[in-house]
């Protein structure tokens, strides 16, 4: 065999807004192996559970991730309820989930413009997050807030929404669509955009399972799997099915997150549609939760769980968070195998790396 | 803008943020804000660049990395910290592996507040640390004047 060179890609990269490290060990332009390392972004946030207030924890949660942060949230309390016995009343529930699908679209439509930038279309990035800012004004207007949303509490949301400002919504719902359909058909028929994506990175169905894939990886290699099955929050009563792609290229993991927009608007439609009347939180003065739970919940990224147990204190006992880039790196690293150097960049942020997530 | 005389190339790192300022960052340079328009512009490299934008606190790992990155940076150069962890750990300042605020590390010129600093706040940030930029070039040419008399 010939000799090999060993290249560092990151932490820091102009491709990549975070810090994640790969060693590229190359034969001529051809990458061999690649050894990811990780730790930048390592901050201990398991162990604040143990020093904050079980309701002040929301607030950590919710920071676990910037780009998903709405989700986290809701994961944190959705399990604190279950170990409480809460029943969230039903208004609280679709605004979540309203507010879910909206977190989904801005980070896939942030995804797309980073991988677009990644293969050189600079104006296509430029255009994904015109309309992500489209979509950021209404996340404002309902919470307050851009990209941390802090809407989300224990026993319900903070803040109801009226009526007008819901049916407003709706309306913008209608731009959105027409604008982003107008780019997702550049990035299904473009020339430039398929040559640096079709083919690049396959991954079968076999390793995709084998090797614990979750979200859209799993998804683009043609598993229709997708927690929002298990049904929770308002998921159980909407008409939705999982988008699933055949390939397992970059092409494919691409076609999902577009297809995932256009469903997610769907589903915000229906909750408009359906948005129950009523109380937006329930009280729980002097309860402490106690006991243990698994909360799963589908992220933009995949499947993110987490483990909470409780002993009746004020403090949680452990909080445990297993998030889906984590679960993807071994994919990636299976993906990279094989592949020209030029490529790297693509393959690596067709996994949508949060790396904030993965280090918490 | 108008006193704007030179355009400052940028140099964004995560040291250890949740990714929220990093993002607000990166809407800073598209269509909404584009302060591509004031001359501003994102680089990758650091000996491009004259203004450092740092997100997040440091930890153990990320120490080494923004210490790197300043050094490599060529003088007159400018810090900016950018969201609240940046500042002094914001929420997570008692994570056993946050060592707190960037001037832990390396001497910071602007601090930016927020949890999630706001775009616009950051575009402030930038556009005071020009301003320090301009004043240490000077400072540079009066020493060299000294120097060459």
């Amino acid at each position: 065999m010939a000799n090999t060179t060993i290249v560092p890609f990151g932490p820091q990269h102009p491709v990549l807004p975070e810090p994640i490290h790969l060693d590229l060990e190359l034969d001529d332009e051809r990458v061999v192996q690649a050894l990811p390392s990780i730790g930048y972004v390592h901050r201990g946030l398991e162990l604040l559970a143990e020093r904050h207030d079980f309701v002040e924890m929301a607030q950590v949660a919710e920071r676990i991730c910037g780009i998903c942060s709405f989700i986290h949230g809701q994961g944190y309390c959705q399990g604190i309820e279950h170990l409480l016995g809460l029943e969230v009343p039903p208004r609280a529930v679709y605004l979540r989930t309203v507010w879910a699908e909206m977190s989904r679209i801005q980070s896939h439509l942030l995804w797309l413009g980073l991988s677009a930038d990644a293969f050189g279309f600079e104006s296509l990035f430029q255009h994904s997050w015109r309309i992500r800012e489209m979509l950021v004004d209404i996340i404002e207007e309902t919470t307050g807030g851009r990209v941390i949303f802090g809407s989300c509490k224990v026993g319900g949301i903070r803040k109801d929404v009226d009526a007008e400002t819901l049916r407003r919504v709706g309306r913008r719902m209608n731009e959105i669509e027409a604008a982003f359909d107008e780019v997702a058909n550049i990035f299904r028929g473009d020339r430039t955009v398929k040559q640096r994506t079709v083919g690049v990175g396959v991954m079968s169905a076999e390793d995709a399972y084998a090797l614990g894939a979750v979200g859209p990886v799993l998804r683009a290699s043609g598993f229709a799997s997708d927690t929002r099955q298990l049904g929770y929050a308002a998921y159980g009563e909407l008409e939705w099915e999982p988008v699933v792609e055949q390939s397992g290229d970059c092409y494919a993991r691409c076609e999902v997150r577009l297809r995932e927009i256009s469903q997610s608007i769907d589903l915000i439609r229906q909750c408009l549609d359906r948005m129950p009347e009523g109380e937006i939180e329930v009280t729980f003065k002097g309860q402490r939760p106690k006991g243990e739970t698994m909360i799963r919940l589908e992220q933009p990224r995949g499947e993110v769980c987490y483990y909470m147990s409780a002993n009746g204190q004020k403090n949680l006992e452990r909080f445990r968070v297993r998030t889906p880039t984590f679960a993807n790196i071994a994919p990636l690293v299976h993906m990279l195998k094989g592949c020209d150097l030029a490529d790297v960049p693509v393959i690596v942020l067709t996994i949508d790396p949060c790396v904030s997530c993965t280090e918490r | 803008m108008s006193f704007l005389k030179k355009s400052p190339w940028i140099l964004h790192y995560a040291a250890t943020s949740c990714n929220g300022c990093d993002i607000e960052l990166l809407a800073c340079l598209t269509p909404l804000y584009d302060v591509e328009r004031f001359g501003i512009v994102n680089t990758g490299n650091p000996k491009h660049a004259d203004i450092f934008l740092v997100t997040g606190s440091v930890n153990e790992e990320s120490r080494k990395v923004v210490e790197n990155l300043y050094a490599q940076m060529p003088d007159p150069k400018a810090v900016v910290a950018i969201g609240a962890c940046a500042l002094s750990g914001g929420i997570f300042r008692d994570a056993y592996n946050v060592y707190g605020g960037i001037d832990q590390v390396i001497p910071v010129d602007v601090y930016v507040p927020g949890c999630a600093a706001r775009p616009e706040s950051i575009i402030d940030g930038v556009v005071q640390a020009l301003a320090i930029l301009e004043e240490r070039a000077k400072e540079r040419k009066r020493q060299r004047k000294v120097v060459a008399s």
